[in-house]
């Protein structure tokens, strides 16, 4: 090989291991655990796609998407379909337990205006603790047994603290803890990971299709999904919980739910309720 | 002449109604090795925190005919259920790093 040939090989060489290096930190850089960049780079995503919608109109989810829904929403807010459900929570709420206290007693502030703090991470136990897992484990502490995760009861119970809470920001914290980081990364993964026959992750719909029709629905966008828990969905003729949401949208795509509050689900509410941080508590909603 | 052709009838028929007891015998042998290996694929899924719909009502669908002693039905069930949970654990396997392709960054 002559002298130049050689040189230039081994430029080439050079040039092509520092674009393979190129290529690989950028990656690298995003494999990175990085909730503050996540929940900006969602907020810019769906603002981007959605410019006519204002960031805390995304709450009321299918309603935000078009004014024709919109003004719908705005008729069903004056006679709203959840109102009994509100009703029923407030009144178990206020009603003590056979040991005499309340559930007030097991949440700060009296559980009044607390629900943006939900999920949280509770570094004692390193796992996530979810407002419906909060209610029963309170249930449970004082004497009572704990509600169904996906029934009227425990939708009733999260409607009442949505409601004292409405206005205030979603204020999700990831602690300083590499377990809750986990928590998050993991949570995040779930979310946009396909399963079921269908081959369907929760973002093929939230995320690649808000906006859009599927069958009779408008798919919601994912920015703020959750702030408008629990709803009343004309679709079941009855209020579901975040537990009831996510396990039938697990079978719809004929996948095998998992058990309601498992780490999986909880972990899930948690990267998606942070990357809402900001965005005002709208629940209890109403869904077509 | 009457005697040896009845002998040879009746040999023909214990051969045939023999032939016959072998052959669904072996269905249902088939019908157990096909709805096992399904089983242990759908476990496998399970473990993996991905079984489909889908698979558990083929699987159903299978006991329902091997009950009903309609082996051929049954063994193409088990077959399909095993095909399906086969596919879950390929979504869940690559999926590990495929998600984030969906990721928004």
């Amino acid at each position: 090989m002559r002298p130049r040939s050689a040189i230039y090989l081994a430029s080439a060489a050079l040039a092509l291991a520092a674009l393979t290096l190129a290529g690989t930190l950028p990656s690298d850089a995003a494999d990175k655990v990085d909730p503050i960049a996540d929940a900006k780079a969602f907020k810019k995503f769906f603002t981007d796609k959605f410019p006519k919608v204002k960031l805390e109109d995304f709450v009321n989810g299918p309603y935000s998407m078009n004014e024709d829904l919109h003004r719908q929403w705005q008729e069903k807010e004056q006679f709203p379909p959840y109102e009994f459900s509100l009703e029923m929570g407030k009144e178990m709420f206020s009603k003590p337990f056979k040991n005499g206290k309340t559930y007030a007693d097991c949440f700060p502030n009296g559980g009044i205006g607390v629900r943006q703090n939900y999920p949280y991470f509770d570094e004692k136990e390193g796992k996530v603790i979810t407002l419906e897992l909060a209610l029963n484990r309170c249930r449970e502490a004082n004497g009572e047994q704990p509600y169904s995760y996906v029934r009227d009861e425990m939708a009733a119970l999260t409607a009442y603290m949505a409601f004292t809470s409405r206005g205030k920001p979603m204020d999700i914290k990831i602690p300083d803890d590499p377990r809750a980081l986990a928590a998050y990364e993991n949570g995040k993964e779930y979310f946009y990971t396909r399963r079921g026959q269908l081959n369907f992750s929760c973002a093929t719909c939230h995320v690649q299709s808000p906006g859009e029709r599927i069958r009779a629905e408008i798919l919601a966008p994912a920015l703020g999904i959750l702030n408008a828990m629990p709803i009343y969905r004309s679709e079941w003729s009855g209020m579901g919980t975040t537990s009831r949401r996510f396990t039938t949208c697990n079978s719809q795509i004929r996948g095998v739910p998992l058990s309601p509050q498992d780490d999986e689900y909880r972990n899930v509410e948690y990267y998606l309720s942070y990357v809402s941080n900001g965005l005002p508590i709208s629940g209890p909603g109403a869904r077509p | 002449m009457r005697n040896r052709m009845l002998r040879s009838a009746l040999i023909l028929a214990l051969l045939a109604a023999g032939a016959t007891s072998s052959l669904a015998a072996g269905s249902e042998d088939e019908f157990k090795a096909a709805y096992a290996a399904a089983e242990t694929a759908n476990k496998e899924a399970g473990t993996l925190r991905n079984q489909w719909t889908t698979t558990a009502a083929t699987l159903a669908a299978a006991k329902k005919a091997a009950d009903a002693g309609d082996f051929d039905k049954a063994t193409a069930s088990a077959k399909e259920a095993e095909a399906l949970a086969k596919a879950s654990i390929f979504q869940a396997t690559s999926e590990k790093t495929r998600w984030k392709d969906l990721e928004i960054r």
